[in-house]
Formats: structure tokens, sequence, C-alpha cells
């Protein structure tokens, strides 16, 4: 049952994606209104699909890859329609919900069996653990794709070229706007997520930091985001600096959530592919 | 009747001829009385703008109403009629249509897409309703013209781009600040330029002007214009930390600002933006500021390249609006030929009902003993058979409405029931309900 609603969810946001890619040539408003619509009823096929999973196996679906990625997109699609509601940059979508989507196909590429919980995730502070992190990472993304908007109208503007690209993208203040407050919301969400990590740890090995590489590259990303921060607040770094800063800190998260499942082994592989 | 238009334009004529031939706002009224007064116009308003003098209406006899609204123009401003007679032109029927459309949709102005003329057209139409000199045609031609023009804007982008150099520089500062509320301007030079420039930026939103000038009197009674505030030449980094956009345009030979300069601002600045518009020749700032991070430098001749990229991609939207005016031309002329067909239908119902009534009245006559529920049986009975009769010429007539074979029709059944010329103005009330009947209408 969750996984029909998963591929109902995930075909709704291809063709979201595909509305707001035909949006951003066209400009025709009501593309972008379906766009929208198609994303929200995926949203919400998305969350059925969630709730069965969570139903059928008895405990939080987000302990292997395929539930991790499938949780990580609907948060970035949630994300998405919030900031929807609040900020009336159409062209966000088309940027957020491609990613989202590759995540969704990834997803649909691995086992999808609910298997008996391994006893290490049998823990109160492991869901916890995972929300947070998510959500954090989720408004990273959002950073992220402010960055790329932000690199790509600045260049635009600095080098007088004036055009179709300078009218579809927002102004330099809305991303920049955006960017801050997206780090500003996810930055104490991925504390949050280490923090419980950490606690989470110790009931799981019987100790609060290990180095094992998810933790190093998480502290790593930490490192990245609380760097940005420090330095928009003191120095008031903006614009440029901050959205390669939010491209450098989404990509470590990438790499932290996936690279170290697929490449480095570790304690957190119980979520690799293979199994 | 046909459709006319008589006018002429920036195309067809000098600003002088056209300030001349203009109408002052406050003599229209007598000027479109006038015109309904001649003999050969039945309808009539008057366009009358710093670009253009038109005057629509509705003729009873073309030739004729071209030769008195020409006698009109030069009559009402005093002229001799050689003098503007090369100006003018003139259009009919279906060219008549398309030429209003054009003019509504701001495919025929000196700017095109620019978006004045429309209210303008709406302007002169409301005083013509006022005055009571336009009817059922020009009503009906006005709607059709302000449709036009809003599907030319929202199904083309002619309107989307700014086309002047001050229009180009608010979009440029949106796409920067994302609003100009709030914000403020530093003029640096006291000149027309600097403050033709701040003008745009003031409708545009920008709270505060500052002014600096070498000459310091000159910046304080600029300011004074703004309500702004002068600055002494050599405090002007001072105005550079408060401001957000600076209009530099001096006539000194070496630059105003340098790139130390600048940068070391942005550094006090804490990095807010700054957008600079160097309208000097020679330039008043070192180009190299556009190096610095959150400093955008734009001078003139950027600005008109953008200006210019834009009036190019006008005229290609224009192609598409084109093609929008030539269907709604169609779509319209079709109406109107339909007012061809509309008297005849009027006609022959109104022969029918007399006939009938005459015959009931012989019949009621023969039987003076009906009774009242009798009588009215009669009348419906009559009636019925009328309207049965009617009812498949009337939608045939309809139907074939604008097309070529309509005269056909038209002609034989003219013929075959002997109607009597139909005189426009006494059928004029019947003639309207006709039309607001659906199956006759667009």
């Amino acid at each position: 049952m969750d996984i029909l609603f998963f591929k109902f969810a995930s075909l709704l946001y291809l063709l979201g994606t595909l509305a707001y890619l035909i949006y951003i040539v066209y400009l025709k408003e009501a593309l972008s209104r379906w766009a929208v619509a198609m994303i929200a009823v995926g949203f919400a096929s998305h969350t059925l699909a969630l709730v069965a999973r969570y139903v059928e196996a008895g405990y939080p679906p987000v302990t292997n890859l395929y539930e991790s990625l499938s949780f990580f997109a609907w948060m970035i699609i949630g994300v998405l329609l919030i900031a929807n509601l609040k900020y009336k940059i159409k062209v966000l979508g088309a940027f957020l919900t491609p990613i989202g989507l590759i995540l969704m196909l990834f997803a649909l590429a691995l086992p999808k069996e609910i298997i008996p919980l391994a006893p290490v995730l049998k823990s109160f502070w492991h869901p916890f653990h995972v929300i947070f992190a998510f959500l954090g990472n989720a408004s990273f993304s959002l950073a992220f794709c402010c960055g790329i908007m932000y690199l790509i109208q600045e260049h635009q503007l600095k080098t007088k070229k004036v055009g179709a690209i300078t009218q579809r993208l927002p102004s330099l203040k809305i991303l920049d706007d955006l960017n801050y407050q997206s780090l500003t919301f996810g930055f104490p969400l991925l504390t949050l997520g280490v923090i419980t990590g950490a606690i989470w740890a110790e009931y799981a090995w019987g100790r609060y930091w290990g180095w094992d590489p998810k933790e190093t590259w998480s502290l790593i990303t930490w490192f990245l985001y609380a760097a940005l921060l420090h330095q928009r607040l003191t120095v008031g770094w903006r614009g440029r600096k901050a959205a390669i800063m939010a491209i450098v800190g989404f990509l470590a998260v990438l790499f932290t959530f996936l690279g170290v499942n697929l490449v480095l082994p570790g304690l957190h592989t119980y979520s690799t592919w293979w199994k | 009747m046909e459709l006319v238009v008589i006018g002429l334009n920036h195309k067809t004529a000098s600003i002088e001829i056209r300030e001349r031939l203009a109408f002052p706002e406050d003599r229209l009224d007598e000027a479109l009385s006038h015109v309904r007064s001649l003999p050969s116009i039945k309808e009539n308003m008057i366009l009358s703008t710093c670009n253009r003098v038109e005057i629509f209406a509705a003729a009873r006899e073309t030739e004729r109403a071209f030769l008195d609204l020409k006698n009109f123009l030069a009559q009402f401003h005093n002229l001799s009629l050689r003098e503007f007679e090369k100006a003018l032109y003139f259009h009919t029927g279906e060219a008549a249509v398309r030429h209003i459309f054009r003019v509504a949709s701001s495919l025929d102005s000196m700017v095109v897409g620019e978006p004045q003329i429309l209210g303008q057209i709406k302007e002169a139409y409301d005083i013509a309703t006022h005055t009571k000199t336009s009817g059922l045609i020009i009503h009906r031609l006005l709607h059709r013209a302000f449709h036009v023009a809003k599907r030319v804007r929202t199904e083309t982008k002619i309107a989307n781009s700014a086309v002047s150099v001050s229009s180009v520089a608010v979009d440029l500062a949106r796409k920067i600040f994302e609003t100009l509320e709030k914000k403020t301007v530093l003029l640096i030079g006291a000149g027309e330029m600097c403050e033709l420039a701040a003008q745009h930026l003031v409708s545009g939103g920008v709270e505060k002007v500052l002014v600096t000038n070498r000459t310091y009197e000159r910046a304080v009674s600029l300011a004074q214009k703004f309500n702004g505030e002068p600055i002494p030449f050599d405090e002007v980094n001072l105005g550079l930390r408060r401001t957000d956009i600076v209009i530099s345009a001096t006539h000194s030979p070496q630059y105003v600002l340098w790139h130390d300069q600048v940068a070391r601002i942005i550094k006090e600045r804490r990095q807010r933006p700054i957008f600079f518009i160097d309208i000097a020749d020679p330039r008043d700032i070192d180009p190299k500021i556009n190096d610095i991070e959150n400093v955008y430098l734009y001078n003139i001749d950027h600005l008109q390249k953008i200006a210019n990229d834009n009036v190019r991609d006008r005229e290609k939207e224009a192609k598409k609006a084109e093609a929008i005016v030539s269907d709604e031309v169609v779509k319209f002329v079709s109406w109107y030929r339909s007012l061809d067909v509309t008297p005849t239908i009027v006609a022959l119902r109104k022969k029918f009902e007399e006939i009938r009534k005459k015959e009931l009245e012989k019949t009621l006559a023969l039987h003076p003993d009906l009774s009242d529920e009798e009588k009215k049986s009669l009348e419906a009975l009559t009636s019925a058979i009328i309207n049965k009769i009617l009812h498949e010429p009337v939608t045939l007539l309809k139907k074939t409405n604008g097309d070529r074979t309509a005269d056909l029709y038209l002609d034989a059944i003219q013929a075959l029931f002997q109607l009597s010329e139909t005189q426009p103005e006494k059928l004029e009330e019947e003639i309207s309900k006709e039309m607001s009947n659906p199956n006759g209408s667009l």
C-alpha cells in the first residue's frame, strides 16, 4: 500500500517538475498554479505513504536508505509548500521540486521491503535524531536553491546581461533574505539533530561521540553553517559569499547523508543500499 | 451607415500641426456637439492627445462625412485646409475598425506598447458618452477595442519590459533591492540629467534624496525640490554610507568616485549593496568598482543598450498582437454587417404584424358576440402563426449575416414583401431590441 502511494507521489512530483519547467519558459501563470496543485496532491499522497508504512512496520519509517530518501524528499517538498505560501516566488519550485524528484527516483531503485528493525535503531532518540536532521537539511536545500539563483542573478546583473533570465529570477534582496531565513531555521535543527544523535549513540554504543565517518562529516557540515551564520552576524557577509557558502554547505549535507553511506564504511552503514 | 476615422498622428504630422489641431479639454463638448450636428454624421467621438488627433464616427454617407469632418477641423481651429490636409488619413469600414483596435492596443503608438493611450481613449469615450454624441455603434466599437487591448496586454509580452533609460534603471533597482520604498538616492551633480533621473526614482517609491554638488548652493536648491538633503561635495563619503542608489552626472573631466574609496565604504556599510548609475560623459565613476562585491555599476550606454534590446523584443511581440487585432476585426465586422440585416428583419416583422392586426380586426367586427377569452385565443393563435412562419427566414438571415448571400436574401425579401425603405431613426429602438436578441449578437 505504502509503495503505491509513494509511486503516485513520485509521478505527481514528476508532472509538477515538468509544469514548472514549461512555466519557466513561457511564463504562463496557470502552469505555475497547476504545478503547485500537483505537488500538493503528491505531497498528500506521500504523507499517506509514510503513515501507511509507519502503521505496517510499527516504527517510524526512517530506518533504511529507501525510507530516509523518501522522508528527506517529503521534508523538502513540505518546505517548498510552506515557502510558497509565505513568499510569492514561483520559480522556487522549479529548483526545489527536481531535487525532491531525484531523491524519489533514487529511492524507487532501492529495496523497499520492511525488514525487522536492527537493535541499535530501537531507540526513543533515533526518530528525533532523524526528524531534526532532515528538517534542518530540507531548509538547507532551500538555502541551496536560493544560493544558486542568487549567483545566476548576480552574474546577469554584474555583466549587464539583463533579459529573460533576470526577468524570471527574483530580486537579489529576496534571494538573500530567504537564504538567511532558511539558515536561521535550519541551523538550530541541525544542532538538535547532532545532539539527539549523540544521546542516541550513548544508548546504542555506549559513547556520545566516536569519530565515525558520519559523525565526522556531520560535524564538518555543522561547522560550515556555523561559520556562515557567524560571518553574517559579525561582518555582514551577504550576497555572493553567503550564496556560495549555502551551496557548499548543502553539498556537505548531501555527502554526509549519501556519500558517507555509499563510500565510507562506518556504524551508519546499517542504512546502506545493499541491505 | 459606415464607420469612418479621420485623423493625423505623430507619423503623418509634425508636432506643430498636431498642437494646432489638438482639442483643448474644455472645448471638447462643443466640438463633439458640433460634429454631431453635421447632417452626414450620426455618432462621433474625438481622441486628442499630444501624438494624435482623431475623430471616430458613424457616418450616413462616407464621402460627404469626410468632407464635412475635414472642413470642421479647419473651421474649428481657424486653419486653412491646405495647411494640414496632407497629414490627414481616412479609414472606412473594416480599415477603420482595424485602425481603432490598433490604436487602443498601442500598436500605433510612438513607443509601441506604451500604456497611456488606452487610458486616453477611455477618457475620450467617456466624454463622448456624457455629451451623448456616441451611440450604439461607437459604444460597441469602443468596448470591443478595450477588450482587444486587454487581450494584447495579457496574451503578448508587449508591455513587459522597460524601453526608456529611466524605467530600465528603475527595473534594475527593483531586481537588486526588490522595492524602492524606504530607499535613499544620492545625486552627484545638480544638473537637469540628475533631476530627471531622480524624479523617476522618486515616483517609483524612493523615500530620501541626497544631493551633492561642487557648487553647494545648487545642491541646496535641487535638494529643496525633492524635500531632500544637500551634502557638501567633499563629504560625499557621508552620503555614500547612507545611500542605496547613486546617480552621478557631473561635468568633471576625471572620476569623481574611485575603486578604493567605494571598496572601503562598502565594508563600512557591512556589505549593504549600492547601485551606481553613471550618466556623465566623460564618466564620473571608476568602472572597476563593478568588480566590488555588492556593487552594481551601470553607465548610460548600458542602460541605453538594454532599452534598445527591449524595444526589439516589443517589436517581435507586436507581430503577435497584430494577429489578435486581425482576429477581432473579423469578429467585429461580422457584427457590424448584421446591422444591415437587422432593419430588414424588423421591417418584415412589422409588416406581418400590421397584416395580422388588420385581419383580426375584420374578423372581430364580424363576430361581436365573442367572449373576451375567445378574443384572447384568436390573438394568441394569429401571433403564434406569424412567429412560426417568420422563425426560419429570420434565423437564416441572421446566420448568413456578413456573407455575400445575405445581400441576395435581403433583396429578395424586400422585393417579395414590398418592404418600404427602412428609416433608421424611427426603427432605432426596435433595432437595438433585435440586436440584444441572443441569436443575433456576437
